[in-house]
């Protein structure tokens, strides 16, 4: 299956196309550099993202959250579900795991901020 | 009315007023105090859930929050005096600063030095020009960002969002996390001035379709916006009739760049730049005005946090000096100007003995491909440098060093260009 692109090592934004078939690079042109090559393959084969969303606290502010690490491109919708799911007992604190393993991806979710316990919805 | 004698005020209590206080305070200078308007530290960053921030300065990539919690905790750490839900009203030029806030009514402080740390501010659509009905449903793309992230609230569920820097990108993968759909981002340029990694994670991965050359020219809509018009543009940036498009939306979001929030500069009789619209200041982050300080956005609309920490920190630093007496000297040796490719060259003005190169920075006017970056002391070529590409969605830093300044008592031009 022919894919293009876009490098996004540098502002040149190289557009990178390639013949990938099973998950297999067969050929690639297009990068420019060293860190474009190793982007592309990377993001041909394997692509992940890390997520940051919300999760919804009653009568508090959102709850900023974050995958500890990237997880595979494709699983970012099902994630997303869980982490919105996901119900989070206050106070929470900055770097907490608040959803174990999420989707089966060996990656918990952490918050990225404090919020305490006597939370009141005046400022954000 | 309560009036105090402090040493050093900082306006603002974000990325940059937080890391102008720490170095400040680390110099000896005890007698500070942060105002902040909002009811917390932290400033805009506590709204920008994305990661992405202080791979410079931390070696790490965090999110906004992270990012402002390791400075809120610096500060906190310090016991340095803070005062959030304060509004600055004025800044005489004799640095008397005159504040509200509901707990302490009106209160006046005679600081020695004044760090300006104000930030910056979306432009609306009053600036923009835009066409149609004055309907709900259009907001500036920061001021969603904090309904969603904050506030808990949904502007809409069908979007156009209006400009690509990167808040409008970053708002069009947010805005589609939460359930909207976002039908397209609409750029007047030929190319976006937003980061090449958040047009692909942010856009391509969600199949949002990004609209170079192209503008909104119609807003239609009662009570609330039911639709906008998007038309193409010409090289001269000017709509071609026939190429337009309708989307039937209830949301616009504006994401067409910043200003820095200089209100309060002007009271103080502090010359702005016409390029930067900040202050002009020199290499030590001094205004015209004596003890005036100036840093973060509300100097120069930067790219990075980091760089917004980095500057801060010279200029807390160079406020500690002022107030300690060993401020440097003042003595113009060189202005600093734009060449051809370059816009808004921070600082303007080098003084004293320069002994230490001197960091300028600046925005590309316009986007060039394997181009040089030419310094000019006195119209003279004195350093060079070659990259794949310059464009204005990234700040360009180059050194200057002491030994291409003449010390000889004379006001020198420095400029920099950009040549293909």
């Amino acid at each position: 299956m022919k894919r293009e692109i876009t490098c996004i090592g540098c502002p040149m934004g190289c557009l990178i196309s390639a013949e990938v078939e099973n998950g297999s690079i067969l050929s690639m042109s297009g990068y420019t550099c060293p860190r474009g090559e190793i982007y592309a393959k990377q993001e041909l084969t394997t692509p992940e993202r890390a997520i940051t969303t919300l999760i919804r606290c009653a009568g508090a502010t959102p709850l900023s959250v974050k995958t500890a690490s990237g997880v595979p491109k494709a699983k970012i919708p099902e994630c997303l579900a869980a982490i919105h799911a996901a119900k989070v007992t206050l106070p929470v604190k900055e770097g907490q795991v608040v959803l174990h393993n999420v989707c089966g991806t060996g990656v918990d979710v952490v918050a990225t901020r404090d919020i305490s316990g006597s939370w009141l919805m005046v400022s954000g | 009315m309560m009036e105090r004698q402090l040493d050093l005020l900082i306006v603002g209590g974000g990325p940059a007023g937080l890391a102008a206080a720490i170095p400040a305070h680390d110099a000896g200078c005890r007698d500070i105090l942060i105002l902040e308007r909002e009811q917390h530290l932290g400033g805009i960053l506590r709204q920008c859930i994305h990661s992405g921030f202080g791979l410079h300065i931390f070696k790490e990539e965090l999110t906004g929050p992270e990012y402002a919690q390791r400075y809120v905790q610096m500060t906190l750490e310090r016991n340095i005096p803070y005062q959030c839900d304060t509004m600055v009203l004025d800044i005489a030029p004799d640095r008397t600063v005159t504040a509200t806030s509901p707990v302490h009514g009106v209160q006046v402080f005679r600081p020695k030095a004044v760090v300006l740390a104000m930030g910056c501010r979306e432009r609306p659509r009053g600036a923009l020009g835009t066409p149609g009905t004055r309907c709900s449903g259009i907001y500036c793309a920061g001021t969603a960002q904090r309904l969603v992230n904050l506030e808990g609230f949904m502007p809409g569920k069908r979007i156009v969002i209006l400009g690509s820097g990167d808040i409008g990108l970053i708002m069009a993968r947010r805005m589609t996390f939460e359930g909207a759909k976002v039908l397209a981002v609409v750029e007047l340029m030929p190319y976006s001035s937003g980061l090449k990694r958040n047009i692909v994670q942010c856009l391509d991965d969600y199949g949002i379709p990004l609209l170079l050359s192209h503008t909104v020219t119609d807003i239609r809509g009662r009570e609330r916006l039911e639709g906008v018009t998007v038309s193409k543009v010409g090289p001269d940036r000017k709509p071609i009739p026939g190429t337009e498009i309708q989307y039937d939306c209830d949301t616009l979001l504006l994401s067409c760049g910043l200003i820095p929030e200089n209100e309060l500069s002007k009271t103080a009789g502090v010359t702005l730049d016409r390029a930067t619209a900040g202050p002009v200041v020199d290499q030590h982050l001094c205004t015209n005005v004596s003890g005036v300080f100036a840093c973060g956005n509300v100097l120069h609309v930067h790219d990075l946090v980091d760089n917004v920490s980095e500057e801060a920190e010279e200029a807390g630093k160079q406020a500690a000096a002022y107030v300690a007496g060993t401020a440097s000297d003042v003595r113009l040796v060189a202005e600093v100007e734009d060449g051809e490719g370059v816009r808004g060259l921070v600082p303007r003005r080098i003084t004293g003995t320069v002994t230490a190169p001197v960091k300028l920075m600046f925005r590309p006017a316009n986007v060039y491909k394997d181009a040089q970056l030419e310094t000019l002391v006195d119209g003279e070529v004195v350093a060079t440098r070659k990259a794949r590409i310059f464009t204005p969605g990234e700040m360009v830093t180059a050194l200057l060093l002491p030994k291409f300044l003449p010390q000889d008592g004379k006001c020198h031009k420095v400029s920099m260009r950009i040549v293909q």
